[in-house]
């Protein structure tokens, strides 16, 4: 198990060092650093110092050694908007996006594990069509619309919830549902697919041999066959979870990580941009590993090698 | 009354292409101690049937007719909740395939215990207690520790082993074992036959034993039915059988034995296939295959009638083949 | 020899089934016709895709003819209404129909823009990958895996914020950067297509690799193809909209849906409409193509059909 974790962590290095050149080159090839990092106002004389200072002046494979020593000491430069050193500005929004991200992924995995299971179960009735047409219709909105509109609906003419901004329990409620519901309705589908297969298997037909109550074959034998695939789902909707955190962070003015970076890519603040996307691809590999712990402990069948 | 008795069994298969009737009309009985032998090549109906006894079918397969009685009361009509009471307590069922008929993530000692935490009202560690013991009897070594191990870890003759744990547990009246020896190594194939066999002696427990296997037959059995395209073709006690077979399919079946430890699964000396349900020829289903076929097997179609005591063939030329 | 065994209930004799190409298209189209959501979702795409050829003459204003005086109009048949407006006017009183019936155009552009330039990546370098093997292969593969374990809309962020928005810069971001899905599949099947005999005699008889790969080994990945296109353009739809939305993509004088619901967000709470009407636009059009998509599915892949139930 610890050398499992240690051969896994010895694995990011390499995607890391891909996003690192990745960004290296976008940010220092294709276009003028100087003129990116600075703002439009900055004068000539600016832009020499910057020049010199960021090292420009020499070969390109220098720049990024410097690039790359100083992403590892957390130094990805100062923003421009802030006038402060860009990653404590990223790491000082991390609590807020969180926050959202559980609350969505929590209300995900409450309506998407029953919803698909009861729609497997029930499959090709009218409650299995229902359902498929309901998780359908969440995937093709999208969910700064649905966002949109649940502003419009419970907080301009209902009044329950406030507009925007972070707060309390009533600040979340919203931007939580219009981000859940998107991930559910993906994971609904997943789901309801994982558990006909399931359910088609010969140890289900073993278990109704038994003569045990309906609700353990569903529950106890399939739905812990049905948690491994779930697992596996939760990890490929990181991705989602993430571009939805950054859309939604926006729709509902939520001081998160994801309102941060998109302001920035609109300012073009590199520092900043750079800092998050670093941040971002950590906490993403960092997430595959615990999925992987995690399937390993529900499938007694994989060992640790 | 007989321990179970199976009356017109009628079970369909509704499928885009039409209706397949899989089991179509099958009448047998089994008496309390008895070992059962249902043979016939695949798809000739013999897993339905039994999956039917147990009300198990799955999806488009639903029973459209017949009785199924167990000790007098008809199973059939009873509510889903009592027919699980039966399930797994009276009257238990062993399948072809072991590596997958257990439950990947469940220790062996949880899936055994199940039944009888379900039936019997045991405890977790009462369960857990007995499903060693039940384990021990079906002949699993250092069963104390096989109880916490997962179905991967063990061979497939051990899963049949707990599968016959499993079935056992409760001590069911009534034991259907489908094709158990199939997916198994012939050196183990004998060692499951014997246990089964033993451990139903000794309850007294009624069998019926789905085969393809005349030999698994000839060792177990006490009576045969025939199946051929969801119909029985003739029943008989298994001497009588092997002695004088009544109906063509049964003799081809005979010639097809195989010589000696030989492993084959192919009617080689039948020619042909198990029609399409779905577009059965008329009159005898079997006439297209048979070599006595005459003119009147296309247009009529036999009954089921009894040549000798005990001894009943689906046949228009039963008296002049056997 | 393989050994006929039964398999419980489901053990139906039913012969094997050979189907032409002919005849899997007539039952394909016959399918589509039974299955309703497939037959709702190709009406929806065709009547997008005619809204969008025909855009000149349904709309029945410029889309960015700005009228301050008209601003925030409702639709027609509410109170304060205009019957020159259908469907009201945003913030610079600018027609929301003839807006959205030009942000169609968009949203098809892009969407199967990018899916094109994805598919085109994908392709070579699926095919480059199986083809060539080795070290080829052992790069590409590798380079496709980083790129799934980065969030795509991360790379696309980065990638706008240097060169900046645009309909053809968002056409080949979102291309460059969702081809990972493409090359794995072409690559397994011309990995397995690679060992048949027909290819196998296709280069007995000295024809050269590119001849191969175009005449034999392209067509039979098809059919895969066209499966994850019809999926995929309707997530690059949504890509666009989120994109534009956030102020990244699509940029005056061309109209998104995505801006125009941006537009709109200010003002929800005084003018509904403006963000209610091009939102119903997407999800319709991506409504439909998720239908035709998933009929294409069933029709073209039915290993994946006997999956999903």
């Amino acid at each position: 198990m610890g050398k499992y974790l240690v051969k896994s962590l010895l694995q990011m290095i390499p995607v890391l060092l891909l996003i690192s050149l990745i960004v290296f080159v976008l940010v220092r090839v294709t276009g003028d650093p100087v003129a990116l990092m600075l703002p439009e106002s900055a004068t000539e004389a600016d832009r020499a110092t910057l020049t010199r200072e960021l090292g420009l002046d020499l070969p390109l494979y220098q720049q990024y050694g410097i690039f790359l020593t100083n992403a590892i000491q957390g130094d990805f430069g100062t923003s421009f908007r802030y006038g402060e050193s860009a990653l404590p500005l990223v790491l000082e929004r991390l609590p807020a996006s969180f926050e959202l991200a559980f609350a969505a992924m929590a209300l995900a995995v409450v309506i998407a594990i029953p919803l698909g299971i009861w729609s497997a179960v029930k499959r090709n009735t009218f409650i299995d069509i229902f359902i498929s047409g309901i998780s359908v219709l969440g995937k093709a909105m999208p969910n700064f619309w649905m966002g949109i509109m649940l502003i419009l609906l419970f907080s301009v003419m209902l009044g329950w919830f406030p507009v925007s901004g972070r707060g309390g329990l009533t600040h979340l409620i919203l931007p939580a549902i219009t981000l859940g519901v998107s991930l559910a309705a993906q994971m609904t589908r997943l789901i309801r697919s994982n558990m006909l297969e399931i359910l088609n298997q010969d140890y289900i037909r073993t278990a109704r041999s038994k003569g045990i109550f309906e609700l353990f074959v569903i529950g106890k034998h399939a739905f812990r066959n049905g948690l491994i695939p779930v697992v596996t789902i939760m990890s490929l909707q990181f991705t989602s979870l993430i571009g939805g955190t950054l859309i939604t962070e926006t729709v509902f003015a939520w001081p998160g990580l994801g309102q941060l970076l998109v302001s920035a890519v609109n300012t073009h603040d590199m520092a900043i941009v750079q800092a998050a996307v670093f941040v971002i691809a950590i906490f993403v590999i960092l997430m595959n590993i615990l999925t992987d712990l995690v399937y390993r402990l529900l499938d007694p069948r994989i060992k640790y090698s | 009354m007989s321990l179970l008795e199976v009356n017109e069994l009628k079970t369909y298969f509704k499928t885009a292409e039409g209706t397949v009737p899989s089991v179509n009309g099958v009448s047998f009985s089994v008496e309390a101690g008895e070992t059962l032998a249902i043979v016939g090549e695949s798809g000739c109906g013999k897993s339905v049937t039994s999956l039917s006894i147990m009300q198990l079918v799955s999806d488009p397969g639903e029973i459209v007719g017949g009785e199924v009685r167990f000790e007098g009361k008809d199973l059939l009509n009873l509510p889903k909740k009592e027919m699980r009471k039966y399930r797994g307590n009276e009257i238990s069922m062993i399948f072809q395939e072991p590596m997958s008929s257990l439950n990947p993530v469940f220790t062996i000692g949880n899936q055994v215990g199940e039944v009888l935490r379900r039936h019997k009202g045991l405890s977790r560690g009462e369960a857990k207690q007995q499903a060693i013991e039940m384990l021990k009897r079906v002949g699993i070594p250092r069963a104390e520790q096989i109880a916490n191990n997962f179905p991967h870890q063990l061979s497939g003759g051990m899963r049949q082993r707990v599968m016959i744990a499993i079935a056992l547990a409760c001590r069911p009246k009534l034991l259907i074992a489908d094709e158990p020896t199939t997916a198994l190594d012939v050196t183990i194939q004998a060692q499951i036959l014997d246990l089964i066999g033993k451990l139903s002696e000794e309850e007294n427990t009624g069998v019926i034993l789905i085969t393809h296997d005349l030999g698994v037959v000839a060792e177990m059995a006490d009576r045969v039915v025939v199946m051929y395209a969801g119909e029985v073709v003739e029943e008989a006690p298994v001497y009588e059988l092997f002695e004088r077979p009544g109906h063509p399919y049964t003799i081809g079946l005979m010639g097809s034995l195989p010589k000696m430890s030989e492993q084959r699964d192919r009617l080689d000396s039948i020619p042909g296939a198990v029609p399409n349900l779905l577009d059965m020829p008329s009159g005898c289903p079997f006439h297209p295959r048979c070599p006595f076929a005459i003119e009147a097997c296309k247009q009529t179609k036999p009954a089921l009638e009894e040549q000798q005591p005990g001894h009943y063939v689906r046949c228009l030329r039963a008296g002049e083949v056997g | 020899m393989a050994i006929p065994t039964e398999s419980g209930a489901g053990a139906l004799p039913v012969p094997p089934k050979k189907r032409s190409e002919a005849r899997g298209l007539k039952k394909g189209l016959r399918q589509l016709l039974r299955s309703k959501t497939g037959m709702i979702g190709a009406v929806i795409v065709l009547i997008v895709c005619l809204i969008a050829i025909f855009a000149p003459l349904l709309a029945t204003h410029d889309p960015n003819a700005v009228a301050p005086i008209d601003r925030l109009k409702p639709p027609a048949w509410l109170e304060g209404g205009s019957s020159d407006y259908l469907l009201g006017t945003d913030n610079l009183g600018r027609d929301i129909w003839s807006r959205i019936v030009y942000g169609s155009q968009v949203s098809l552009i892009v969407g199967i823009g990018a899916v094109l330039v994805s598919g085109a990546i994908g392709a070579v370098l699926g095919v480059t990958a199986a083809y060539y093997g080795r070290w080829v292969d052992a790069i590409i593969m590798r380079l496709a895996d980083s790129l799934l374990a980065i969030p795509t809309i991360l790379l696309m962020l980065v990638v706008l914020a240097v060169v900046g928005p645009g309909m053809w810069t968002l056409i080949f971001v979102i291309g460059a950067t969702n081809w990972v899905s493409y090359a794995r599949v072409v690559r397994g099947e011309v990995l397995s297509l690679k060992e048949r005999d027909f290819v196998k005699s296709a280069r007995m008889i000295g024809a050269r690799s590119g001849r191969i790969i175009f005449r034999h080994i392209l067509p039979n990945v098809m059919s895969s193809f066209i499966v994850l296109s019809g999926m995929n353009v309707a997530t690059t739809i949504i890509m666009e909209a989120s994109l534009s939305f956030l102020g990244l993509g699509i940029t005056t004088p061309d109209v998104s849906w995505g801006g125009m619901l941006s537009d709109g967000r200010q003002y929800v709470a005084t003018s509904w409409w403006v963000a209610t009407f091009p939102g119903m636009a997407i999800t319709i059009t991506v409504l439909g193509v998720i239908f035709l998509g998933d009929w294409l599915r069933d029709v073209l892949d039915p290993r994946m059909k006997l999956k999903n139930g």
